[in-house]
């Protein structure tokens, strides 16, 4: 008895690993960023890009309304890109578009919004990068829409038709 | 006159760069442990991309404002979720992955005992 429950007891460790190494081979290796959490906005200071007046962020979204808060950059390609459909949203009453500003200067940020518009309602300046990483941004452009507080979506790149949609029906 | 000046000018200026040196290796070691979510394969330390450049800013500020280590890996846990970090913390979800290597350990000692020892 006791010379069979060693191969035994191996055995069936090597079982468990194999399967265990199986599972994982089913799991994909690209890692994918989560955007459905739903979270609390951060409470920061942030400088406002034209009056330069420092406020905390629960200011800025502190009525029931929904916001969209949008990460944007003058050299950012695909925030041309975007644009138009900001400029879209911004025409309706339900939402509020919030823009943060990164790593930009004041100059290229103010001509590429004459070029296109503005369709931001408040601009945060965040020309280090830091308050991005406060939201769990990665990048820009990136966009998230906020209601009562709470990180509701999260969308990663540029807006598209679809994701428009998405928030419109949000916002209905 | 001189000398005590001098004595007292290195005795200000001594703790403030070793205190400065102290918070540098801190930084550098929580951003080894930060894998840059946009880069293939590279740390925060490693990486020169915009967000891995924001993150050491942001790593910089936390030790300054006094967080410890711990506290700041928190911090990025809950902002970019477990994956952010290259040592996985000890929670439900690795207790397995922490403590098989320690199960195989004792498993292979105590074969190794049995075969050799015993006899």
């Amino acid at each position: 008895m006791k010379n069979k429950l060693l191969p035994l007891s191996i055995t069936f460790v090597f079982i468990i690993i194999f399967i265990i190494f199986f599972k994982g081979l089913q799991n994909t290796n690209i890692y994918t960023p989560e955007t459905k959490t739903i979270y609390e906005v951060p409470s920061v200071s942030v400088k406002l890009f034209n009056s330069n007046e420092i406020v905390n962020t629960l200011e800025i979204f502190n009525s029931d309304k929904f916001y969209l808060l949008n990460i944007w950059s003058s050299w950012c390609v695909p925030c041309r890109q975007e644009h138009p459909i900001l400029m879209e949203l911004s025409k309706n009453n339900n939402i509020n578009v919030i823009g943060i500003n990164y790593k930009d200067t004041k100059k290229n940020a103010k001509s590429f919004l004459e070029e296109l518009g503005n369709p931001y309602n408040k601009i945060i300046f965040d020309n280090k990068g830091t308050v991005s990483i406060e939201w769990g941004a990665y990048g820009v452009p990136e966009s998230f829409l906020i209601n009562k507080n709470k990180v509701i979506k999260k969308y990663i790149g540029p807006l598209t038709k679809s994701s428009t949609e998405e928030i419109k029906l949000f916002i209905k | 006159m001189k000398i005590l000046k001098l004595f007292l000018i290195i005795i200000f200026i001594f703790p403030i760069n070793s205190l400065k040196a102290d918070n540098e290796i801190l930084k550098n070691k929580i951003t080894k442990n930060l894998r840059c979510l946009i880069c293939q394969g590279q740390s925060v330390y490693d990486s020169d991309s915009e967000f891995a450049n924001s993150l050491k800013l942001v790593v910089d500020n936390k030790i300054n404002e006094g967080l410890s280590e711990k506290q700041i890996y928190s911090y990025f846990q809950s902002k970019y979720g477990d994956w952010i970090l290259y040592d996985p913390l000890f929670n439900r979800n690795t207790y397995f992955l922490w403590l098989l290597p320690l199960l195989i350990f004792f498993v292979g000692g105590a074969i190794i005992f049995k075969k050799f020892i015993k006899k």
